[in-house]
C-alpha cells in the first residue's frame, strides 16, 4: 500500500505533478496513433496472414511444406522477442540492408504473431470435427473449398479469443520498438521523464494509456464473439 | 442396373475391413445393408461416396462410367464418384454455422453454380417435404435430433444425386424421434429413389428394402429379398444376429 501511496503522492503533492500529466498526455497520445496503433494494427494483419499460410503448411501431407513451418515457429517461439527486433533493425546493416525503425518493427513483430498464430490457427482448424469436412465433401466440395466455406468460419470462432489474447500482447509489446528509435508511446514517456525526471508519473501515465487500449480493445473483442457465436447454444 | 461391384477390398494397414465384394445395386431400388457392429457395412457405404479409398475393386456405373481402384484413380474421376451420390451422415453432421435453409442450398449454389432463386424456391420445397417449411432459418442447433437429420436428408438431395446413401440415419436419435426419419426415408423409396441404406431397424428395413445385405467380418454373408434374409435367414451368424436385435 506504500507503494501506491507514494504514487499518489508523486502525483498530486505538487500541482506541477498535475500540470505534467496533461502536459505530457498529447505527446504519448500522438506517439500512441502514429506508432504504437498503426504497429499493431500493420502487423497483426501481416502476422495473421503469415499465420494462416504456415498453419496451412503445417497441417499438409508434404514433408517439404511441413518442414519449414515447423522450423520458423520453433525459431521464432524459441528466442526473445527483443533479439529479433535488434537482429533486424542493428544486424541486417551487417548484410548491407538498412531498414528504417518502423518497418523494422513490422517486420519483427509480424514475424512474432505469424508464428504465435499459426499455433492457435492450427489448433483451431484441428479442433473442427472431420465430419464436418466429410459433410463439405459429399455436397460436391473441393478440399479447399471446404476448407474456405466450412471449417475456417468454424475454426474463427474457436480461435478468436486466443487470437485476442496475441493481440493485446502485441500492443504492450510495441514498447519494445522504442529500443529501436520508434517514436511510439513508451519512447515519447521515456523522452519525458528524462527531460522532467518524474519517472514515477510519466511510466505511470504511459501504464495507464496502454491500459485504455487494451481494455477499449478487449471490447472489440467481446463484439467479434458475440457475433460470430451467434449460431451455437448458450 | 444402376451400379456393379467387384472385387471391392479396403485394408487399413493389416486390417482387412472389406474382402472381396460383389453387390449390384439396383436402379430405382433400395438396398439395405446390415451386420453387426465391425461387419465393414460402414465402410461398404462410404467407399460408394469416395470417403474412403477402396483398395481394390471395380465400380461400374450404367452410364458406363467405370473405376479401377487396383489402379491409381485420378482427382476428377473421385469428383465424379462422390457428386454421383447424397449422403446422410448418423451424427448428421449439419454445418452449425448456416441456417437449415443455407445447409440446404450451400452444395448447389457454392458446388453446382445454380442460379441463386431457383435453388433457394427448390431449398424451400425440398424442406416442405421433410416437413420443415417453417423451421427453415434457424441454426441446427435450435433443432431437435430428428429435424437436424430431415435438414441432413434435404441437403443430400439438394444436389439432385443419382443415389442416396444413409450411414445409420437414426442411431444417434431418441427412440420418439426415429419415426420421422424413418417415415422420410419410406417416402423417397416410394418415389423411386435409387438408395443404399446402412440399419439395424430390422422391421424398418423389412418394409423399405427390395435386396438386404447381411455383413460380417468384411464378407456378405447373406443376400437376397427382405423376407427371406430377415424372416427366414439362412446363414447362422444372420440367425444369431437378428435373435440378438430383436430379442435384446
Amino acid at each position: 500500500m506504500s507503494l501506491l501511496n507514494n504514487v499518489l503522492l508523486t502525483i498530486t503533492a505538487d500541482m506541477g505533478g498535475w500540470e505534467l500529466f496533461k502536459n505530457s498526455l498529447l505527446p504519448m497520445i500522438t506517439g500512441g496513433i502514429k506508432y504504437t496503433i498503426p504497429l499493431t494494427l500493420i502487423s497483426f494483419a501481416v502476422g495473421i496472414v503469415l499465420a494462416l499460410l504456415t498453419a496451412m503448411m503445417r497441417l499438409s501431407n508434404s514433408r517439404f511444406l511441413r518442414a519449414p513451418a515447423v522450423a520458423y515457429v520453433s525459431a521464432i517461439r524459441g528466442t526473445p522477442m527483443l533479439v529479433q527486433l535488434f537482429i533486424v533493425f542493428y544486424g541486417m546493416p551487417s548484410l548491407n540492408i538498412t531498414i528504417d525503425p518502423f518497418p523494422s518493427a513490422i517486420i519483427a513483430f509480424s514475424l512474432n504473431v505469424g508464428a504465435y498464430a499459426s499455433e492457435i490457427i492450427r489448433a483451431s482448424i484441428l479442433s473442427i470435427p472431420k465430419g464436418q469436412w466429410e459433410a463439405g465433401y459429399t455436397v460436391g466440395m473441393s478440399h479447399s473449398t471446404t476448407l474456405k466455406r466450412i471449417i475456417l468460419p468454424q475454426a474463427a470462432r474457436v480461435s478468436i479469443p486466443p487470437l485476442s489474447n496475441t493481440f493485446i500482447s502485441l500492443v504492450k509489446d510495441t514498447s519494445l520498438a522504442s529500443l529501436i528509435l520508434v517514436t511510439e508511446l513508451f519512447r515519447r514517456a521515456q523522452e519525458i521523464a528524462a527531460r522532467t525526471y518524474d519517472f514515477m508519473l510519466i511510466y505511470v501515465e504511459a501504464a495507464i494509456l496502454y491500459w485504455v487500449i487494451c481494455f477499449l480493445l478487449s471490447l472489440v473483442q467481446e463484439a467479434i464473439e458475440r457475433r460470430l457465436s451467434r449460431y451455437t447454444a448458450r | 442396373m444402376y451400379l456393379s461391384i467387384k472385387g471391392l477390398s479396403k485394408s487399413f494397414g493389416e486390417l482387412e475391413v472389406l474382402k472381396d465384394i460383389e453387390v449390384n445395386v439396383e436402379k430405382g431400388k433400395v438396398l439395405t445393408i446390415m451386420g453387426p457392429s465391425g461387419s465393414g457395412k460402414t465402410t461398404l457405404l462410404r467407399c460408394l461416396n469416395a470417403l474412403e479409398e477402396p483398395s481394390g475393386g471395380v465400380f461400374t456405373f450404367e452410364d458406363g462410367f467405370s473405376l479401377d481402384f487396383d489402379k491409381k484413380v485420378s482427382k476428377q474421376d473421385w469428383l465424379r464418384l462422390r457428386r454421383k451420390s447424397g449422403m446422410v451422415f448418423q451424427s448428421y453432421n449439419l454445418f452449425p454455422h448456416k441456417t437449415a435453409l443455407e445447409n440446404v442450398t450451400e452444395g448447389p449454389i457454392i458446388v453446382q453454380k445454380r442460379e441463386k432463386k431457383q435453388v433457394q424456391e427448390m431449398a424451400e420445397r425440398l424442406l416442405a417435404k421433410v416437413g420443415l417449411r417453417d423451421k427453415m432459418h434457424l441454426y441446427p442447433h435450435q433443432l431437435s435430433g430428428g429435424q437436424q437429420q430431415r435438414v441432413g436428408i434435404a441437403r443430400a438431395l439438394a444436389i439432385e444425386p443419382e443415389l442416396m446413401l444413409f450411414d445409420e440415419p437414426t442411431s444417434a436419435l431418441d427412440p420418439e424421434l426415429i419415426g420421422e426419419v424413418l417415415g422420410v426415408i419410406k417416402e423417397l423409396a416410394n418415389e423411386g429413389w435409387t438408395m443404399v441404406i446402412v440399419t439395424h431397424e430390422v422391421q424398418f428395413a423389412e418394409q423399405v428394402s427390395d435386396e438386404v445385405l447381411f455383413m460380417d467380418g468384411g464378407y456378405i454373408i447373406e443376400q437376397g429379398p427382405p423376407k427371406q434374409v430377415l424372416k427366414e435367414p439362412k446363414e447362422k451368424r444372420t440367425q444369431q444376429f437378428l435373435q440378438r436385435i430383436l430379442n435384446p
